[in-house]
């Protein structure tokens, strides 16, 4: 009995960055240099199997970037990204079977197709089954497992709610035995009782099959519901990770403290705030030191000039001030 | 109610679109109240009609939407059956208007001060130059750095907060009574989302202006707004005072709603749903239009369509929850 890998995904010092520079001869005749925005800037981690690691962070952090290099979509600038094999019947090892949930599940379903030969799609490509009566068996466990009719296969993706759709999408990621799902932002566009029947699904789904989610997400009341690890990115670079529970109860980067601050709450109606002030600065130039702070109000004079880096294990926390009094 | 009238009073909105197969009562028998200087949020799901009050208010209904029915009042005056051309002079002047993406409610090719010098000089007697300190002022009120050097620049070169900003001030620059801001937080980021609702309530509390919030975001209402209005299917089916509504919902659909928001203090093994999904205007079932959905639904909330009672914390149902916090 081979030993199964606790670890489902490594990233080591994943970088992303694109050339947004001017053309060539514009760049000659106004002797402007090169732009690199750096969208993922040297981040690493580890996903547990069976769990669920989020990212969080605010647009052009870079989040969704990560996911579609995580994905196969986007290539690496430098870096690494492993998939230690899991055992498979039979005694053999094999990595494991990625797909991804996309945020619109208006967009992410041919809308030529109907319902069924989007979630057979892959079951033939892969050759998963064979005979026509198997697929269509499968299709029609697939539908219910995620909460759909059978007879659903026979329709098109218009005939659906957002919510529904997303279920579709579900299906067809299922339909492969996936054992990693990366869903960037799948509840962002649905309602509050929908996305809340969608994330119980996939709670219900990981329970059954065991499967590992990397979950993309802004939201983080969403995040809090799912995640067993977390982590928070800002301008491509980790800020703070570490078990969903403790960040939460005990967030010790003030970029996480600013979040968790300003997220506005049903459970605390017409609360009186200071909203933080300051945006996102752009990737492109970003500052020096440490990303953030311009928006700090901890900031030191070290915090401009020197970049800290994730320290300690367990819960890492990128930030000069907060981690020297953490003990 | 004695006292003042209130500065919009909304009674019985009914909405309707003629199309082929007849016609869909989008709105039916709305009728909401909003006082100076009172913020007053109105909160549903995708389709509930929760813009098209606020459009049907500001005068922007695209046939073949049309009013129907009921009267919309501005201190006392009727605004809903005004021809075209006065209704133009009243927007701006007596009503703003602020919408969900600020990128498109803004002119690319004019610099913001060209937008808001001419919006000024339309509603207000005012030279050139005074137009323009006029215009910097209200750049300075909504909070944006050096007004006197962003005034001369493109919407491209604000970030979205920064146009949300510039937006607001276009709807604040003929000082309106009343302003109609629809999703005016949905495409920012939650940092920026607190200032920007901050700023909406400032602006409420000094100019004394009354704010009707659109939102799916309880989040926001919760924080934002004096009082809430839920609606559900084309009809408010619960209003009251935002504490009472968040705290202690009447109705089963606002408890099943706020049920369903992931928490932030803990992390339940599932989330609260309401099954099913919103009816849509062609197949709305009679009697209460929840209660195909509503777990507590009796044989008369098939047949017999509830009325909004009028308490201050009314409610639309047969069985309304009794008081008490949910979950």
């Amino acid at each position: 009995m081979a030993e199964e890998n606790p670890i489902a995904l490594t990233v080591e010092d994943a970088t992303c960055h694109f050339d947004v520079s001017a053309p060539w001869l514009t760049r000659v005749l106004q002797q402007s240099q090169r732009r690199i925005l750096k969208a993922v800037d040297g981040v690493s981690f580890t996903v547990p199997r069976g769990k669920t690691l989020s990212i969080v962070g605010e647009s052009g952090c870079g989040k969704s970037t990560l996911a579609r290099m995580v994905i196969g979509l986007q290539p690496l600038t430098s870096g690494k990204i492993a998939f230690p094999p899991l055992a498979r019947p039979h005694g053999t090892f094999a990595p494991p079977r990625l797909q991804m949930i996309f945020q619109d599940p208006y967009a992410s379903l041919n809308p030529r197709w109907r319902v069924g030969e989007i979630v057979a799609e892959p079951i033939r490509e892969l050759k998963l089954m064979v005979g026509e009566s198997a697929i269509q068996a499968r299709i029609a466990e697939l539908l219910n497992i995620v909460g759909l009719a059978p007879a659903d296969a026979a329709r098109y993706p218009h005939e659906f709610s957002g919510g529904q759709r997303q279920r579709i999408s579900i299906a067809r990621a299922l339909a492969t035995e996936a054992d990693f799902l990366v869903c960037d932002e799948p509840t962002s566009a649905l309602d509050v009782s929908v996305q809340a029947q969608i994330l119980n699904l996939m709670r219900q789904l990981q329970d059954e099959f065991g499967l590992t989610y990397l979950f993309i997400s802004h939201n983080l009341s969403v995040v809090r519901h799912m995640s067993d690890e977390i982590a928070i990115m800002y301008l491509g670079r980790f800020v703070e990770t570490g078990p969903a529970e403790q960040v939460f109860s005990d967030p010790r980067h003030p970029y996480t403290r600013l979040l968790l601050e300003t997220i506005p709450s049903v459970e605390t109606p017409n609360r009186a705030r200071t909203p933080m002030s300051g945006e996102v600065p752009s990737p492109i130039a970003p500052p020096s030191g440490c990303p953030f702070h311009p928006r700090c109000a901890l900031a030191e004079a070290r915090c401009r000039t020197e970049r800290p880096r994730l320290t300690g294990s367990g819960r890492q926390v990128a930030c000069h001030v907060t981690a020297a009094v953490a003990p | 109610m004695s006292g003042a009238p209130p500065l919009l009073a909304v009674d019985h909105l009914e909405v309707v679109f003629d199309t082929r197969h007849g016609p869909l009562r989008a709105l039916d028998h709305v009728s909401l109240e909003i006082s100076a200087g009172e913020i007053l949020g109105v909160v549903g799901e995708s389709g509930a009609g929760k813009s098209l009050t606020g459009t049907a208010i500001i005068g922007l209904l695209d046939p073949p939407g049309r009013i129907a029915g009921g009267e919309i009042r501005l201190n006392g005056q009727r605004i809903d059956n005004l021809p075209p051309e006065a209704m133009r002079k009243l927007r701006g002047k007596r009503i703003g208007a602020i919408f969900q993406d600020p990128l498109t409610s803004l002119h690319p090719m004019l610099t913001i001060g060209e937008q808001l010098i001419e919006t000024i000089r339309t509603h207000l007697p005012l030279d050139a130059a005074a137009a323009r300190a006029r215009a910097i002022d209200l750049l300075t009120e909504v909070g944006i750095p050096a007004p006197e050097v962003r005034i001369d620049h493109h919407p491209h070169q604000f970030s979205g907060g920064m146009r949300q900003r510039v937006v607001i001030a276009l709807a604040l620059a003929g000082e309106p009574d009343l302003i109609v801001a629809d999703e005016p937080t949905t495409a920012l980021d939650v940092s920026i989302q607190a200032q920007i609702t901050t700023l909406l309530k400032r602006i409420c509390r000094e100019r004394g202006a009354a704010v009707m919030l659109v939102t799916h975001d309880m989040g926001v209402i919760a924080e934002t707004a004096d009082r809430v209005a839920v609606m559900y299917a084309g009809r408010i089916i619960e209003t009251g005072p935002v504490e009472a509504v968040t705290r202690a919902p009447r109705h089963p659909y606002t408890r099943g709603l706020m049920a369903s928001i992931p928490s932030m203090r803990v992390r339940e093994a599932s989330l609260h749903q309401i099954d099913g999904a919103m009816p849509r205007l062609t197949a709305i079932p009679p009697g209460c239009a929840f209660n195909p959905r509503c777990l507590g639904a009796s044989a008369r909330c098939r047949v017999e369509k509830p009325m909004l009672e009028a308490l201050p914390h009314a409610v639309a149902c047969w069985h309304p929850v009794a008081g008490g916090p949910h979950g």
